[in-house]
């Protein structure tokens, strides 16, 4: 391990991978802030930039975009109380009232320590925890794969919707649907091409990811734009207070800083949940283990109530990390287009990357050390800076964003085909999230799918066309036993809601 | 049943979920492959019956959590002109070329967005898409193909 974190810090330390990392924690605080526009985005507008890059380089930046648009998410949460990334929703609960009381200052410094301190401890538990799961990874069989997948795709369907699960299971079955278009990797016969050349290669990932997320969360903006109910309430960003925290604060955050970081951790690990559940659970938690007293100020500015979140979705971030990098199932819909991107650079993510690609595999994981450094230092003393890039104005933002969708595109294919189905694709997205369709579940569907065809066909194949093989191998009946669970959970929880 | 936008959204995924599975039983295969325990089709039929399961779920089982969206706050001319323009943005920029189409796409979206600011909408166009064609085409080496501005010389 000593030689991979050597490995690691060799190539994480170099003076391009140390820009990369300052530039993606720079420009994914200022996406991330931006109302509608979360990592996903910010990750998905970094791709065509990242095409003439080595892989290391071109993850390392997108992790600290990452980063960088998860604390620009608390930002817009605390001064606007409109959370920029679903993961920052929890954070608006005690940030914007804080924020209301002249503090907001003091709640930016608090969530910008509790997302260094979450994100720095959920990084040595994904140093220790990834190259032991690796090992583990590596008696994973097609079975177990196919198994695997249903499991993330039931589980980011059963988080992501808000008791929206069929509507996010029809989303799971387009994306898969999309994926399928195109040659069938093996006998290289086409599939749903309609005979049109540009569809033989499939429809590319940066496509999808820029169609259903950059230009579609652009439309929508438009769309709402006189909604009444989406106008975001703007606070005074020329007072902010100061941004020192005392000692009675600081004694709070210590407590809570390492329960919520184990928490956000382990639940980003878990395929499907993520940064938006592990927010929702700390703060939850944290608010049945504080005192009476301090249980009264939740709601209304609480230190723990604005640190529990703030630490769970930064750790949740890394621990998002250890089924991608070790498995080659993503956690979440972010680092879902992150494999779409480490596919795009030829690095296969899973077992063998620890062995095959050790620099990449270590570089990201002290990238992420670094990343949150760096986050800390550019933001604390740029907060005021920072706070003011949440006016400009939309006219401004929407076509720059449509702009870096079709050149995107437009660098990638050089045709027009391309340009004209992201935006037919774009079209139907924005009408879908208008009724509350998911497309996290799609993009990573969408991902999955030609993996899960190949995991299914070696499997069929091997039982002899037998459906046996879900349940022959125990990790296998395990691993879906655990999707029947979620599901079973998911139906329980929609009844008692009902009742 | 009570019949809203989600419903009929719901089922016009099953039509589609029909339509995608009556084309997998058309996906031709190889004779050899045709009694193989999984071939080119079979994935694609597992998910047009997906699809119409879930699909007919939504369609069948109440919805409560109905979403009302009110049309009439909504900007649809706004964002039907903008969609308008990224078409033609789409169909001229290999023809016309990078720069040029570009940066007159962003300045009409940013007129049509209602922005009257013509020197600010200026630099944030025509300087703008040059300094990025910079950045990609000449420091990140990706090619852009620019017929204008070949024509005018600036281009080799």
């Amino acid at each position: 391990m000593i030689e991979g974190i050597l490995i690691g810090l060799t190539t994480a330390l170099t003076f391009q991978n140390i820009l990369m990392v300052m530039v993606g924690c720079f420009f994914g605080t200022i996406i991330g802030m931006l109302p509608g526009l979360g990592p996903m985005t910010a990750i998905a507008l970094m791709i065509p930039i990242t095409y003439g890059f080595e892989p290391a380089t071109g993850l390392i930046l997108m992790a600290g975009v990452y980063y960088g648009a998860v604390f620009g998410g608390s930002t817009s949460s605390i001064l606007l109380n409109a959370p920029g990334v679903p993961g920052t929703v929890a954070t608006s609960f005690d940030g914007y009232p804080m924020a209301q009381q002249g503090k907001a200052g003091k709640a930016l410094a608090i969530a910008a320590w509790s997302s260094f301190a979450g994100g720095t401890l959920s990084a040595i538990y994904l140093l220790f925890m990834a190259p032991s799961l690796s090992k583990v990874s590596l008696s994973f069989r097609s079975p177990d794969y196919f198994a695997l997948m249903i499991l993330g795709l039931t589980a980011i369907a059963a988080f992501s919707s808000k008791g929206q699960f069929l509507k996010a299971m029809m989303m799971v079955v387009l994306g898969l649907m999309l994926a399928s278009v195109g040659q069938d990797s093996l006998s290289d016969i086409t599939r749903y091409t309609f005979n049109n050349m540009n569809l033989t290669d499939g429809i590319s990932f940066v496509l999808v990811v820029m169609a259903t997320f950059a230009m579609s969360e652009a439309l929508t903006i438009i769309l709402k734009r006189n909604d009444p109910t989406s106008a975001a309430k703007q606070v005074s960003l020329t007072e902010l207070g100061s941004i020192k925290i005392n000692k009675e604060e600081r004694t709070k955050m210590y407590k809570t800083i390492p329960r919520s970081s184990v928490i956000g951790f382990l639940i980003g690990v878990l395929p499907g949940a993520g940064a938006t559940i592990a927010s929702f659970l700390a703060y939850g938690m944290e608010r049945n283990v504080v005192s009476d007293e301090e249980k009264e100020k939740f709601g209304k500015g609480s230190v723990n109530g604005l640190s529990a979140p703030e630490t769970a979705n930064n750790a949740a971030c890394s621990g998002s990390f250890v089924p991608m990098l070790t498995l080659g199932i993503p956690g979440s819909g972010t680092t879902a287009v992150m494999l779409g991107a480490l596919l795009g650079f030829g690095v296969q993510p899973g077992p063998r990357l620890y062995m095959t690609n050790p620099e990449i595999f270590w570089s990201i994981i002290m990238s992420m050390y670094i990343g949150m450094v760096i986050l800390l230092i550019l933001n604390l003393p740029l907060i005021p800076y920072i706070a003011r890039i949440l006016a400009v104005p939309k006219n401004y933002l929407i076509p720059l964003i449509l702009f870096f969708s079709v050149t995107g595109i437009y660098v990638m294919s050089f045709n027009n085909f391309d340009i004209y189905l992201m935006i037919g694709i774009a079209v139907v997205a924005t009408f879908l999230r208008l009724y509350d369709f998911p497309m996290p579940p799609l993009i990573l569907a969408f991902v999955l799918g030609g993996l899960m065809e190949e995991n299914l066909r070696r499997s069929l194949l091997l039982s002899n066309g037998s459906w046996e093989f879900l349940w022959d191998r125990t990790l296998t009946a395990c691993i879906l036993a655990t999707t029947i669970l979620i599901v079973v959970w998911h139906i329980y929880k929609t009844f008692k809601r009902k009742n | 049943m009570n019949i809203n936008t989600t419903k009929i959204i719901s089922l016009l995924f099953f039509i589609f979920s029909a339509f995608y599975l009556y084309l997998a039983y058309q996906i031709q295969v190889f004779t050899f492959d045709e009694n193989a325990p999984f071939n080119a089709r079979t994935f694609p039929i597992y998910l047009g019956y997906a699809g119409l399961f879930f699909s007919g779920l939504k369609l069948i089982l109440p919805d409560p959590n109905t979403i009302k969206v009110e049309h009439k706050n909504l900007e649809y001319k706004k964002t039907g002109i903008l969609i308008l323009i990224a078409i033609i943005y789409g169909a001229t920029i290999l023809k016309v070329g990078y720069f040029l189409t570009t940066s007159l796409f962003l300045f009409a979206s940013y007129y049509f967005l209602g922005e009257r600011r013509w020197i600010l909408m200026f630099l944030l166009s025509f300087p703008f898409v040059a300094a990025f064609m910079y950045l990609l085409h000449g420091i990140l080496d990706i090619y852009l193909r620019d017929p204008f501005l070949q024509s005018i010389g600036v281009m080799g």
